[in-house]
């Protein structure tokens, strides 16, 4: 695609990005040509979903395997009363074809399983999970890091969110680096267990879309080696570094993880975890 | 040959834009040339000639000639590296 193949609606729709050196007609053919898979189509899929169709992503996956329920709608913003009952990857993909027409959009209405999350990652430019649980959270992580896939992982509990990018450049960290193995059931509550400040999910997950931009524009990702924690009753943001774990057994010297199929015998556990990291 | 006579391969009216678009318009016909070529830009009086020769330098682009004929302005304004 070249310059010449902006639509005069193109022109006019991007006109905000094309006005930035950093991106200029040149980013915004990038950001169309690109793909991104959204892991978790609630709290934190939804501003990942808005603001990646809205910035022209050419195709966007969406899974997610549940159904819109009413307690969603208190911070799930991209499906509404009339959605009440239908499939939030379906929900969400009628959002998006309602903003923006060059976004292609694939719902895919089903819960990731080792099965089909190997073959699904790897069609992808960068993974956003947005998942409510640790089975499908280490899943997709394995599944990115070998595939290859970078991914942008957020979580919010109550009002706490935290952010990471895995890049699987060969010198940055993994999540596994981050969270070894799934925490045993019992110890972290869900955000259906505890709750969440609802806009919470606004602030983490728009930072994942502003992070993958970054990373499809090829400005970087800014936190390959660093979690992100925002603390909403402060409005505090903090940034830890995160170092490569040699022993890690995803990617460090003697990995003993080789294979996604592996892995989800070990992650038949209940959905909860260290409050540190947990989804929606 | 002086500057402001030479002709380029491409000439490009954006006097019906409305700014910001004007700079977008320009941007993307700069874009689409090779680093070292020139384009003939015709800008109105007011805020596109106030704004868009700014902005073109701050991109990295070169404004080589500017000629006024009656209310509009020719740029020739050359691609940057």
């Amino acid at each position: 695609m070249s310059v010449v193949d902006f639509t005069p609606e193109q022109i006019e729709r991007y006109a905000r990005h094309i006005l930035l050196k950093e991106v200029g007609g040149a980013g915004q053919r990038r950001l169309l040509e690109s793909s991104a898979l959204v892991v978790g189509a609630g709290g934190l899929g939804s501003p990942i979903i808005q603001y990646l169709a809205a910035a022209g992503i050419g195709h966007l996956g969406i899974a997610d395997g549940d159904a819109v329920e009413l307690s969603n709608l208190q911070r799930q913003t991209v499906h509404g009363m009339s959605d009440l009952g239908r499939p939030k990857a379906v929900s969400a993909a009628e959002f998006v074809r309602g903003i923006n027409p060059d976004c292609a959009v694939e719902a895919i209405a089903e819960r990731l399983t080792a099965a089909n999350t190997r073959d699904l990652v790897p069609r992808f430019d960068v993974v956003l999970d947005g998942s409510d649980n640790f089975p499908t959270r280490f899943l997709i992580a394995d599944a990115c890091w070998l595939e290859g896939v970078p991914l942008i992982s957020g979580a919010v509990l109550r009002f706490q969110g935290q952010l990471m990018a895995v890049l699987p450049d060969g010198a940055s960290p993994c999540y596994r680096c981050f969270v070894p193995e799934p925490p045993p059931p019992g110890i972290v509550p869900t955000c259906r267990e505890a709750g969440i400040l609802g806009a919470v999910v606004g602030v983490i997950g728009t930072l994942q879309a502003v992070e993958a931009l970054n990373l499809l524009l090829g400005l970087g990702a800014s936190l390959a080696r660093e979690l992100l924690i925002y603390e909403a009753s402060e409005c505090s943001f903090t940034k830890v570094r995160r170092a490569r774990d040699p022993q890690c057994p995803l990617c460090g010297e003697n990995p003993t993880l080789t294979d996604v199929a592996e892995h989800e015998a070990r992650c038949e556990v209940a959905a909860e975890g260290p409050e540190q990291w947990r989804g929606e | 040959m002086a500057a402001d006579r030479e002709t380029t391969a491409a000439e490009v009216d954006l006097t019906g834009q409305v700014c910001p678009m004007t700079f977008v318009h320009a941007k993307l016909q700069l874009d689409r040339l090779a680093p070292g070529e020139a384009i003939t830009l015709i800008l109105r009086s007011g805020e596109q000639i106030r704004n868009v020769p700014r902005s073109l330098r701050d991109e990295g682009h070169r404004i080589e000639a500017v000629r006024k004929e009656g209310e509009t302005y020719r740029l020739l304004v050359r691609r940057g590296e």
